[in-house]
């Protein structure tokens, strides 16, 4: 393997040989990297590539069955949470570790102070978090409530919270994953301005084009191992991918599909919560096209979703199939109009880890006369559906009475897209269908998606992936603070101009004028 | 009609009434802490079964009353420690394990009371904690007797609002327990550990919770009966969901809940038999019902309340 | 430490584990004999023998074994749909009361007529009483555990106004006790001179119905549903809140039904000390059986042969007969520590 030169200063942070195995999976295999001072390495791998693994044995969450990890030329005990803070590392999570009932200075000084103390210092707090925020430029407001802020803050108040223990390495999580494309830009800057004040940070993302933007020198893990290290000045795109994929990735093939009739409508829908509240939505979907969601988490993106999966119902405006309006709006309703569902979350929503594979295909159909009669269920039925599905989508597991639970995170959504585009529905809602899943898996549900497409079905595809996007849909609508935008068809929009609109860019003058 | 009123007006009637808050309040307190750490403590019931006993028997057997007070909170986080060593590090559901703690210290205890006492019909009385008036305070016409001509025990409870509050509000250990109850890997990520934390937490809610049961038998009354305790536990429970999990609120609902129950059983010496004693004696539970669908809407649960946490997991 | 899932547990770990919980639950137990002063083989033989050792006590096991079967069934029920019904003391009653309400004389109809009316009127009772809480869970988000458990207490206090006032029987020298029920109203012994009835046949059938509703029909893979994963059960259409109002009546007349036999088959009339705690016992039964309903039959009785042995072992041994009880919430501690244990692997690091 080609290594490009050892960092001339001392490392501050040595993995060696670093192994952990889960049962019969090898989920890191004899890791070894180093991170210099005042640089930023990025850790670039696909999902279950091990990064994740290797960050909670950094952080004593796991111990690792062999190799060890030292910081500043020390050893970290293993197994150990608070060694890796009081050595100067810190981490900011995908998924924010801040306790919303608490302000966020109680957040920055929890556990920063003697626990059986019997006073709380604040004020000594407020004057340390001043200091680090006008240090390094991190508006943050100690007073607020969590609870009040919104993502791009909280982020930036778990960075304080890091400086404020004192760290030396910063440790990123996925960190543009809740993040527009400016507010990317912003944090990448940030993190400039810390390696400049001698700190160092290693961020870990599967996403090239920001690995390219913001790196200094690109580690890639590819199936628990590294596959490849590059200074980020070496190297492309290209390059990048295929360490990452383990071969070139093409994109799938779009034919174009003439464009049927409208099969279903929103007019200005209003949600009234819980959630991001809907404004006014308005979408027609077609027969014979992918018309994507593209905008960043959080901006209601999941309401949308809810409602057309039958989950939440309009408070004002009006849901049309075949261009009658629908009234008692729920997810029976959704099921009986033909609307084939997959959901953003297959262990909470998609699934019942607990029940049986045949259980569980069943599950949006188990009252129809195939499934069961008077009451009471055909088991015969259900089983014979599940080894169907489980031999077209290839379905890697012991049998239809096995938990579903046991399954990976792909084969269980095969399930659910055997389940969900059984009876080919005329319209089908795949919400952040790839998420998660390794490449192979991806493609096959991409390819299950643009099929479906092709025999005249309406896809609503909705994604925080805006590669996958732009390269899915025949139209796209950019989803911002629970408005959506005009669709505009693919290529008709640079990318830099969606991004502008996913972070809020004209969405208020288009919604005036409307 | 003026009779019913006037009730409200008597010393005595706020002397009982404060009185029958005590026990009351410990236990809420001692839940408030569980709940706020993120462990809903349904051994509530027979915890504080566990405390009136140990607590009676240890003055019963020669001890010292305060000293009774300490066995009692000693048992109490006995089981308290159980009951954690169940729900945290093992995750199992906070439901089953509390009943079965429950189940267990009342059995426990009745067969503890018939092995120490194997022959006696009429339970044995004890010397209980006499009513200390505080000088000046106590002077005050209505409120004084009420509030500061009562067992040093009830003196304790007013005590243990104020610490209880202070604690979780001002300390870095209340903080942890805070933020344990709402987003556990918050905790776990500034280097605390959320098992420590929450199996703290419910040994000493579960001693309070005991103290609270040793009130009865050392201060409200003077020995020990099988079923005293009565539902106490349970309504505490819903004391804390009224109290919003806040001590104060929760405070001023065991005072409200108390001063209810001490004015139905005034009502039902008034009324002559008008109505079955049943009635009345249903009231506080209803009440309790009551108060739950009254607050439940806005009800802020601390987001990780019987959500095991394992440590890595997000 | 932390917990791995176990992807397939063992067939040995999930009997090993079991018969370590008892084990460890009778060692406890032992340990409190010799508290109280006495041999714990002699203990244990005699609490054996009392409850197992001759016909006649087999068959005192299983009349106390009926209502536990009932309560026991009616928390596998709602525990699986996870409707924390701690609640079946209540629903006894009620369906007690029920019972005695139209079995003392007020329907002078044939027993095949009368019977199965009371059976009906007492399941309803119970569904209705448990209907209550399920609203308020439904529609104002309270939480059931706390509502059950207080309408425990408040249905003891109405069952004691009742037996001091309208079911007051004029002839019981002023104990609060009711009235006897007429013969067309009594379920008949099985076997003529033991206390067994046909409320045992009842309950066992009742398991088999119940068994049947969770695993073969719509409405028993609904409650499974609801159960495992409520977000998922109404993404894929099932009405969760309607499942769960169903369970509720379903659970409330199963333990209704426990009050009904007990008055109808064994005690003839109601009184404050109808049972025993059988609804919290239910519980213990529940878990013990994995909340599977032919499993509620076998630990029903293994718990009433604890209590009945107990008894008996009580009166010739003069250990408390609270040792039963001991055991009873030992069991239950130890078995879900058991049933956790043949799912995950602890790992200590």
């Amino acid at each position: 393997m080609d290594r490009p030169r050892v960092p001339m200063t001392a490392p501050v942070l040595r993995l060696s040989g670093i192994t952990k195995r889960f049962g019969p999976l090898t989920a890191n295999d004899a890791i070894s990297f180093e991170l210099a001072q005042g640089e930023v390495l990025a850790l670039l791998g696909e999902n279950g590539a091990g990064k994740t693994t290797l960050m909670n044995i950094l952080f004593g969450h796991y111990v690792a069955d062999e190799g060890t990890v030292e910081a500043f030329g020390k050893q970290l005990p293993p197994g150990d949470p608070r060694a890796a803070l009081t050595a100067g590392i810190g981490m900011v999570h995908q998924h924010f570790t801040l306790a919303e009932n608490l302000s966020v200075l109680d957040n920055i000084a929890l556990g920063t102070q003697p626990l059986l103390s019997p006073r709380f210092d604040r004020e000594k707090a407020r004057r340390r978090i001043a200091e680090i925020t006008s240090e390094f430029g991190l508006a943050v407001n100690p007073s607020a409530l969590v609870s009040a802020l919104a993502v791009g803050e909280r982020q930036r108040v778990e960075i304080v919270k890091a400086l404020y223990r004192d760290a030396k390495v910063l440790i990123l999580d996925e960190p543009t994953a809740v993040l527009t494309p400016a507010e990317s830009r912003a944090l990448f800057e940030t993190l400039r301005k810390l390696t400049a004040g001698g700190l160092s940070v290693i961020f870990i993302s599967h996403k090239l084009h920001e690995v390219m933007a913001g790196s200094d020198r690109v580690i890639v893990l590819h199936g628990g191992k590294v596959a490849g290290e590059r200074r980020t000045a070496d190297t492309d795109v290209h390059e990048l991918a295929k360490l990452m994929v383990g071969r070139e990735v093409l994109p799938p093939a779009v034919e174009p599909v003439p464009r049927g009739a409208v099969l279903m409508q929103l007019d200005g829908v209003s949600t009234a919560g819980p959630g991001v509240r809907l404004d006014g939505v308005s979408l027609r979907l077609h027969g014979g096209e992918i018309v994507g969601i593209a905008g960043v988490s959080g901006n209601g993106q999941a309401t949308l979703a809810a409602l057309v999966a039958g989950m939440a119902a309009p408070s004002s405006g009006s849901l049309s199939i075949n261009g009658r309006p629908e009234a008692g709006w729920s997810p029976r309703a959704a099921l009986a109009a033909g609307i084939g569902r997959i959901p953003e979350d297959r262990h909470s929503t998609g699934t019942i880890g607990d029940m049986t594979i045949a259980e569980n295909v069943a599950l949006e159909a188990y009252r129809s006369p195939r499934f069961s009669k008077s009451g009471f269920l055909n088991g015969r039925a259900m089983r014979g559906f599940a080894e169907q599905v489980i031999g077209d989508y290839e379905v890697k597991c012991p049998g239809p009475d096995a938990r579903i639970r046991l399954l990976s995170g792909g084969n269980m959504q095969k399930l659910i897209l055997g389940r969900a585009l059984d009876g080919d529905p005329a319209i089908i809602l795949a919400n952040q269908p790839t998420r998660g899943l390794d490449v192979g898996a991806v493609a096959y549900v991409q390819e299950r998606l643009l099929a479906a497409r092709a025999r005249g079905a309406a896809v609503l595809l909705i994604s925080e992936d805006l590669d996958e996007v732009l390269a899915l849909a025949d139209r796209i609508a950019v989803m911002y603070r629970g408005r959506l935008s005009e669709p505009f068809s693919r290529g008709e929009k640079t990318t830099a101009e969606i991004g502008a609109m996913m972070a809020g860019a004209g969405s208020d003058g288009a919604a005036h004028a409307a | 009609m003026t009779e019913a009123l006037e009730i409200l007006f008597t010393a005595s009637f706020w002397v009982a009434a404060i009185r029958i808050a005590s026990p009351l309040i410990f236990a809420t307190m001692g839940e408030l802490i569980c709940e706020r750490a993120g462990v809903l403590n349904l051994g509530i019931e027979g915890i504080m079964v566990v405390g009136a006993f140990a607590g009676w028997l240890t003055v019963y057997l020669g001890g010292d009353l305060w000293f009774g007070v300490l066995v009692a909170a000693l048992a109490g986080a006995a089981f308290g420690l159980l009951h954690a060593t169940l729900t945290v590090p093992l995750g199992l559901s906070q439901h089953v394990v509390g009943i079965g703690i429950t189940l267990l210290a009342t059995s426990l205890t009745y067969f503890t009371y018939r092995v120490v006492l194997p022959e006696v019909t009429s339970p044995p009385k004890i010397e209980p904690f006499l009513p200390v008036p505080i000088p000046l305070l106590s002077d005050i016409p209505v409120v004084g007797p009420a509030l500061f001509n009562q067992t040093p025990l009830t003196y304790l409870a007013y005590v243990t609002v104020a610490v209880v509050a202070y604690v979780l509000a001002r300390t870095p250990l209340g903080l942890a327990v805070r933020a344990a109850g709402e987003n556990p890997s918050a905790v776990e990520a500034q280097g605390i550990s959320v098992t420590a934390i929450r199996m703290g937490a419910v040994m000493a809610g579960s001693a309070l919770m005991a103290i609270g049961g040793a009130f009865l038998t050392m201060s409200a009354f003077n020995s020990f009966f099988f079923e005293m305790v009565n539902g106490r536990g349970w309504i505490c429970i819903a004391l804390v969901v009224f109290g919003s999990w806040r001590p104060g609120k929760a405070l001023l609902g065991a005072v409200l809940f108390a001063a209810f129950d001490a004015y139905q059983i005034r009502l039902q010496q008034l009324s002559g038999g008008v109505l079955p004693y049943q009635v009345f004696l249903m009231l506080p539970y209803v009440l309790s019902i009551a108060a739950l669908v009254l607050v439940a809407r806005r009800a802020t649960y601390p987001k990780a309340l019987m959500i095991p946490y394992q440590k890595g997991e997000r | 430490m932390r917990l791995e899932p176990v992807v397939s547990p063992s067939a040995l770990a999930s009997i090993l584990y079991p018969a370590g919980a008892i084990l460890v639950t009778v060692v406890i137990a032992s340990l409190l004999v010799l508290v109280a002063g006495a041999s714990p083989f002699t203990v244990f033989g005699l609490v054996l023998k009392g409850a197992a050792g001759s016909q006649f006590a087999l068959m005192e096991t299983l009349t106390r074994a009926t209502p536990l079967i009932f309560t026991g069934l009616a928390v596998a029920v709602a525990f699986r749909a996870r409707l924390w019904n701690i609640g079946a003391e209540a629903q006894l009653y009620a369906g007690a009361i029920i019972t005695v309400v139209l079995g003392t004389g007020a329907l002078p109809l044939p027993a095949v007529v009368l019977l199965p009316l009371m059976i009906a009127a007492a399941i309803l009772a119970g569904a209705m009483l448990l209907a209550g809480p399920a609203v308020l869970k439904i529609r104002f988000g309270v939480d059931e555990v706390v509502t059950t458990l207080l309408i425990n207490f408040i249905m003891v206090l109405f069952v004691s106004m009742l037996l001091e006032g309208v079911l007051k029987d004029p002839m019981g020298l002023g104990w609060p006790q009711s009235q006897k029920l007429i013969a067309d109203a009594r379920l008949p012994r099985i076997v003529t001179g033991r206390r067994l009835h046909y409320g045992f046949v009842l309950a066992i059938l009742s398991a088999v119905v119940v068994w049947i509703v969770m695993k073969k029909t719509t409405l028993g893979f609904e409650m499974r549903a609801v159960g495992h994963n409520p977000e998922a059960a109404r993404f894929a259409g099932i009405p969760v809140n309607r499942v769960l109002m169903k369970t509720a009546l379903f659970s409330g007349g199963l333990a209704a039904l426990a009050g009904f036999s007990e008055v109808a088959g064994l005690k003839g009339n109601l009184t404050l000390d109808l049972s025993p705690g059988y609804g919290y016992s239910g519980i213990v039964v529940a878990m013990l059986a994995l909340l599977n309903p032919l499993g509620v039959v076998v630990s029903a009785i293994f718990v009433a042969g604890i209590f009945v042995g107990a008894d008996a072992m009580s009166r010739a041994a003069g250990v408390p007969s609270y040792i039963a009880d001991v055991m009873v919430a030992l069991a239950l501690l130890t078995m879900v520590v058991a049933i956790m244990l043949t799912r995950y692997r602890v790992r200590w690091r």
